[in-house]
């Protein structure tokens, strides 16, 4: 319980009440994304311009001539949201400083999936990280191209049946290991890095707030349960990001100036297999691969203390 | 009264940049359009211009993040050339169906492959039909005009749409010529601060670039159609203004010696000079030809192309690009398709000349002249041919 000390939301009744993404969008049930999307809404407020990455978020809430979204939104293609949030937060910054807008505190929040981030976005993110645009990006990773179809990505995890990365006779679905996008970001050198999930509401919303208060670019990488690609039953969506957090698979921390510390410690790590055989996606695993996963978690997981351990030493 | 200075080109039209006092400049470097960034980009360091430069990591996001700035409300410029254009196509696109009104200079180059960096207009052409307002300049005066006349069309409520200024790469953009800049106080005048009709604004929230379905896109797209087309006549009235205000006037479609010519040329873009000093000899020499330039790409003037048609005989197209395997270069193809309602429609030869930055002399004009009343005695004018391929 020592973390509880970050947070300072606890009650469901004290969460703001404004909401950024209206109710009656299209999303699938269980979608943990878009209630991600909701809880960093609620962080930022209204005062918030967002730019979207194509993707599942922008089709369930911006079906032409109806909108879900009570902020400003902007959506232009699937790989630029990073460059298009540059392009919003220079545009306010000069038009604040010539006068011609009053001068206020406005949230810029780039968003994409992991397709429109890990891949296809991750020259525009890197150019607007590098450039130190004060804004926030935030991945909503569910690990494949769900609105495309389930094909797989950069950022889908080792043994993941995907329609592109299929289990098949000779090759047991997705025989690439997940790209460590969190990482990739803090290789920018930027003030802000954190993991977080939506089962983990508080956390996502804190870290949120944080992100946005930072002088210059923030990343948040939220895992995103997706029940319909990830072949889940809807209502098991935040036990499974539980499940990713307690497995280690997913680990919850920040990367503060370089500083990594973790976001919840768990002193046990879960089996692997506690999260994996309850998804589909993963249901042709045999006991030699589900180990493979097993080592490869326990691995990078402890990388990520020895970072922990190493910042606690170096403040 | 102004005075003519000589300078490059490109500082020209970095001066009337500055002189419409842009806000925000997101551009990658690529020949032959660099002078123009490192020059704004000069105006920015030294506080001559209060602008944000975005020094992007692509092209692709060179015109992302103009969309952003756009529709954040704030008055925006780019610059590209050839690959850059390829590359920020798909967004290129994007921004005219959202009505951003973002004034880009294109300092037109060659496609690859094979590389190079010299002129032609393979790079316009591939974004022919993306429902910016496309514009052609002849020489630096006209780039620095258009440039800053393209700020007020582009913004003005009537229109709302982006405005693309072709310039010859090398033969405009690096070319030292007489320019006569205006003054802060007479652009003012003209120029208003930019007011957008929607931006991103927390307190007034929009949602852009929501996505149609089947049932709407259509109408969007008819939409966007009407809105450009219906951009020409607030062109004419806008270069109108800036002519009564510097003694300048443009116009969609020119003609230079047209009056009793039996044949015109038809150009785009610089080689209108080098055609009326061909054009000035040959009338010399008795031929009656004159010439016929396009300034305003799209929308394309029909009416000003058909009246300027009124008479002719025969028209040689110099396309400076090419459309393989098709019924002709790309501005001949539009012209034959422009005459075909008329009565009696000129006879069409096309010639695609100038590639890459080859050069196409007065004297090439003439032999292009004397090819054509061949082609046309013979009967034969279908298609087109490649000028000056080295056997």
């Amino acid at each position: 319980m020592k973390n509880l000390g970050n947070l300072n939301v606890y009650a469901v009744r004290l969460l703001p009440k404004t909401e950024a993404i209206a109710p009656g969008h299209r999303a699938c049930q269980g979608c943990a994304e878009v209630l991600a999307v909701r809880l960093v809404g609620k962080a930022l407020g209204r005062d918030t311009v967002v730019a979207c990455a194509t993707g599942c978020m922008e089709i369930i809430s911006s079906p032409l001539p109806t909108t879900s979204w009570r902020v400003p939104w902007i959506h232009v293609a699937f790989e630029n949201a990073a460059a298009v949030a540059s392009g919003v937060e220079a545009g306010l910054k000069v038009l604040m400083r010539k006068g011609r807008i009053p001068k206020k505190k406005i949230n810029v929040l780039a968003m994409g999936g992991d397709g429109g981030t890990s891949d296809i976005g991750l020259q525009a993110l890197s150019g607007a990280l590098e450039r130190g645009h004060n804004f926030l990006y935030v991945c909503y990773d569910n690990e494949a191209y769900m609105n495309t179809g389930i094909q797989r990505s950069s950022s889908t995890p080792f043994g993941a049946a995907t329609t592109t990365s299929p289990a098949g006779k000779v090759k047991p679905g997705q025989v690439t290991w997940k790209k460590n996008m969190p990482e990739i970001a803090v290789a920018h050198n930027i003030p802000y890095v954190a993991t977080a999930c939506p089962s983990y509401p508080f956390d996502l919303m804190e870290k949120v707030k944080k992100a946005a208060k930072v002088d210059g670019p923030a990343y948040v990488h939220v895992l995103s349960v997706c029940p319909t690609g990830w072949r889940l039953p809807p209502d098991l969506s935040i036990r499974a990001g539980r499940l990713a957090v307690e497995t280690g698979i997913f680990p919850l921390y920040e990367v503060e100036e370089g500083r990594y510390k973790l976001s919840v410690e768990v002193p046990k790590l879960r089996p692997v297999e506690d999260y994996l055989k309850i998804q589909g996606r993963f249901r042709h695993l045999t006991p030699d691969l589900i180990e493979k996963i097993q080592e490869r978690v326990t691995k990078d997981y402890n990388k990520l203390l020895a970072k922990v351990r190493f910042s606690e030493e170096m403040s | 009264m102004p005075k003519r200075v000589g300078m490059e080109v490109s500082i020209g039209a970095s001066e009337a940049v500055r002189l419409a006092n842009v806000d925000a400049i997101a551009a990658y470097p690529i020949t032959p359009q660099t002078h123009i960034v490192e020059h704004l980009s000069e105006f920015v360091a030294n506080g001559e211009l209060d602008a944000e430069f975005i020094p992007v990591e692509s092209e692709h996001s060179a015109m992302s993040v103009c969309c952003g700035t756009s529709a954040a409300g704030a008055r925006t410029f780019t610059c590209t050339s050839s690959q850059g254009l390829a590359l920020m196509t798909e967004i290129v696109f994007i921004a005219s169906a959202m009505q951003l009104p973002i004034v880009m200079i294109l300092a037109n180059r060659s496609l690859s492959g094979p590389l190079s960096i010299w002129n032609d207009h393979t790079d316009v052409m591939l974004v022919r039909d993306c429902g910016w307002i496309q514009a052609f300049g002849e020489n630096g005066q006209e780039i620095f005009d258009l440039t800053l006349a393209a700020f007020k069309i582009a913004e003005d409520h009537r229109v709302v749409l982006p405005f693309m200024v072709n310039m010859d790469g090398f033969i405009l953009s690096h070319v030292i010529e007489p320019i006569e800049i205006l003054d802060q106080e007479t652009v003012d005048k003209f120029l208003p601060p930019f007011k957008p009709v929607y931006r991103l604004d927390p307190d007034n929230p929009v949602t852009m670039g929501a996505f149609a379905m089947p049932d709407l896109y259509t109408e969007t797209k008819k939409y966007q159609d009407e809105r450009l087309k219906a951009s020409l006549p607030v062109i004419e009235e806008i270069w109108k203004e800036y002519g009564d205000l510097t003694g300048r006037y443009y116009h969609p479609v020119e003609t230079y010696k047209a009056e009793g010519a039996k044949t015109l040329f038809i150009t785009m873009g610089s080689f209108g000079e080098t055609a009326s000093t061909a054009v000035d000899t040959m009338r010399e020499e008795g031929e009656a030809v004159g010439l016929c330039k396009i300034r305003l790409w799209r929308p394309f003037p029909y009416e000003a192309f058909w009246n300027a048609m009124k008479g002719v005989e025969n028209l040689i197209v110099i396309d400076r690009a090419t459309s393989y395997g098709g019924p002709g270069g790309p501005v001949a193809s539009e012209i034959r398709s422009a005459l075909y309602t008329m009565e009696n429609p000129p006879k069409v030869v096309d010639f695609i000349a100038g590639l890459a930055g080859r050069d196409v002399a007065p004297g090439d004009y003439k032999a292009m002249y004397k090819r054509a009343q061949e082609r046309i005695a013979s009967g034969d004018i279908a298609g087109y041919e490649i000028y000056g391929v080295r056997e």
